[in-house]
Parts: C-alpha cells; sequence; structure tokens
C-alpha cells in the first residue's frame, strides 16, 4: 500500500518555508526580475494555508489540484500558472503512474507552460534535477541537497527566458528567484518525509 | 460610461451593440496600461466590438489576476471568438490557465495575438470592427511581430 502522505504537515512546512524567506526571494527578484515574487509566493502560500484543513480531508491527489488552482488564482505572477500546471498534472499523474514517473511528468507539463527547458536559469533548473534524483531513489536527506545545489548552479548562468533575461550579462552571478523558492520548498518537504516519530501511523 | 466589475483589479468592459464582430481582452501588469490601451481602442472603435480589459493582481498591485482575466474574456465574449493582448510573461501564463478555465469547446475561439500590447490591440479591433473572422484579426495584430 502507498504510504499515506499527512497533506498538512506539507502545507505548513511549504508556507513556512516562503514565508521566512519572502526578504531573501524579494531581493533575488528586485536583482534581475520585477522584484515582486517573494510577495506573490507568500500571497499563494497564505491562502493555500488557509485551506488546509478542506486540503487534507480530501485525497491526496485531489489536493494536489486544489491546491494548485488556489496559486494560480492567489500569485498573480507567472509562477502562479507553472506552480499549478505542476501540482495538477502531478495530481492527475499519481492515479496511475509511480510518484517519480508521475513528477518527472509533472516537470515536463511545466516547461511545456513555461515554454522553456533546462538550463534557462528558471525554476526547471532545479525541478529537473529532484526529477532525476527521485527516479534513482535517492533518500529524502540527498534531495535536499541536490535541490540547494541545483538552485545555487543558477547563479553563474546567464538567463535567456522571462524578465531576467531581458538583463542579458548582467543576470549572471544571481541566484533565479523561482529556483530558490523551489529548492525551499523541496528542502522543507525533504524534512517532513525524513521525519517519522510514528511510522506506523504512515503506512 | 463603463461599469465598475471589481473592486481590487480594475476589471472593465466597454458596452458593445452587438456580439457579432470578434471581442478583444487586454491584460496587462498595469491597471493603467490596460484602461489606456482599452482608451485608444474605444476612440477607434467604439462600440463596434466587445471589449474588456484587466489589469494588476488580486490586491491592485502590479500583476495579473486569473479570475479577472476569466471574467474579462466572459465580459468580451463573441461567438465570432476572441483575440487577446497581453504584455509580458506573467499576463501570457496567466491568460493561457484563463482560457484553459473557460474550457472547450470555447476555448478554441479564444487566441492569444504574440503583438504588442497597445498596437496589437488597436489594429486587432479595427480588423475586428469590419467584420473580419478570428484569424484574420490575429494576423492583422501579429503582422506587427513579424520577425
Amino acid at each position: 500500500m502507498r504510504r499515506q502522505i499527512d497533506i498538512k504537515a506539507l502545507v505548513i512546512a511549504a508556507h513556512a518555508a516562503i514565508t521566512s524567506h519572502v526578504d531573501e526571494l524579494t531581493e533575488l527578484d528586485s536583482a534581475i526580475g520585477d522584484g515582486d515574487h517573494g510577495l506573490n509566493m507568500k500571497r499563494g502560500m497564505d491562502a493555500v494555508l488557509a485551506d488546509v484543513n478542506e486540503l487534507s480531508k480530501m485525497p491526496f491527489n485531489n489536493a494536489l489540484s486544489a491546491a494548485g488552482t488556489r496559486l494560480v488564482m492567489t500569485i498573480g505572477g507567472a509562477s502562479g500558472p507553472l506552480f499549478a500546471t505542476f501540482l495538477n498534472v502531478l495530481g492527475f499523474e499519481l492515479k496511475t503512474a509511480k510518484p517519480a514517473n508521475a513528477f518527472a511528468t509533472a516537470v515536463d507539463a511545466v516547461a511545456k507552460r513555461g515554454k522553456s527547458k533546462e538550463g534557462e536559469k528558471t525554476l526547471l533548473d532545479v525541478l529537473f534535477p529532484i526529477a532525476k534524483a527521485l527516479k534513482l531513489q535517492q533518500n529524502p536527506t540527498e534531495l535536499a541537497l541536490i535541490a540547494h545545489e541545483a538552485a545555487r548552479a543558477t547563479i553563474p548562468v546567464q538567463a535567456t527566458k522571462g524578465r531576467a533575461s531581458y538583463l542579458g550579462k548582467r543576470s549572471i552571478g544571481h541566484m533565479d528567484p523561482g529556483a530558490r523558492s523551489v529548492s525551499l520548498i523541496a528542502e522543507a518537504f525533504a524534512n517532513v518525509m525524513s521525519f517519522k516519530p510514528n511510522a506506523e501511523n504512515y503506512e | 460610461m463603463p461599469k465598475i466589475m471589481s473592486k481590487v483589479v480594475d476589471l472593465h468592459h466597454r458596452p458593445k451593440k452587438s456580439g457579432q464582430n470578434v471581442g478583444i481582452v487586454i491584460v496587462s501588469h498595469s491597471p493603467l496600461i490596460a484602461r489606456g490601451t482599452a482608451d485608444m481602442v474605444w476612440q477607434m472603435v467604439g462600440d463596434t466590438v466587445p471589449l474588456a480589459f484587466c489589469g494588476g493582481n488580486a490586491e491592485g498591485d502590479l500583476g495579473t489576476s486569473v479570475e479577472a482575466i476569466v471574467a474579462a474574456i466572459e465580459l468580451a465574449w463573441s461567438d465570432a471568438g476572441v483575440a487577446m493582448l497581453v504584455d509580458l510573461g506573467g499576463a501570457e501564463t496567466n491568460s493561457e490557465m484563463a482560457v484553459e478555465m473557460i474550457g472547450l469547446p470555447r476555448s478554441n475561439r479564444i487566441i492569444i495575438c504574440n503583438a504588442p500590447i497597445v498596437e496589437g490591440a488597436i489594429m486587432a479591433a479595427t480588423e475586428a470592427s469590419g467584420g473580419a473572422p478570428l484569424e484574420a484579426v490575429v494576423a492583422t495584430a501579429e503582422e506587427l511581430s513579424a520577425s
């Protein structure tokens, strides 16, 4: 039987990860974008947290799609549709596919939505390495490290997608704020997944 | 005068005579750009073209709102279809989400133009006011971004 995942713990962890880094995300986005990423993400996370009790009553894949819809209605920036697409496709795919395959399909859907690919200094630069690591069945601690390093690896990259691409070479030397957001959430989720105080509750 | 539909996002439409011509929807990060562009369109075509616009995120700051975009498409809906003019990245991706939420079969008759928002909106609306079909309206706007 597939392990039951506690959606409430994930939402609280993601919310805390973003809201405790709003200033950092704002700073990153001000350097190479329009500076609203931190507040946009906070607004989205606040809305999802407000729904957490309803979400935790739903089947897991429905809760993912519902959270995605909530995000796209509240974020108000380009990240909204990207996160929503990811969660909607992941929720749909999890009905039939193995988690690692469902995750990979969701990442491909994000790339299609953003008309982008890996290496353009976007959140895909973190999502693709996580998808690869999941297929290799790496443990949560390794996943967190991979996500963290993948976000940092966007620093020397010149942006070729999104507003940062308008800066050309001046986008080099700054971490991509979307990549940072994904790594913050991934690291928080990895913590939740590796923390099992009552292991029997998760079976 | 336009009727105010929402207090948080600047979402408006101009009164229209009929829904026969292709509708125009303008989506900008900035409520002022959305409104200004719509004013320029209105000056050209008046009430011959269904026209709606929205700008700003859910809090009225710079950004776009999927909910407002869906509402704008509904306001400008025409059986002849709707041509959308949007500004930067988030306006485009949020508009794509909004079109998907409108759903089939109507979403097949909504096209996001690859064109500059102000010039594109005016050229698309002028074409639409002559009764041109959706494909011609979109092509006219997109001539501006031929590369």
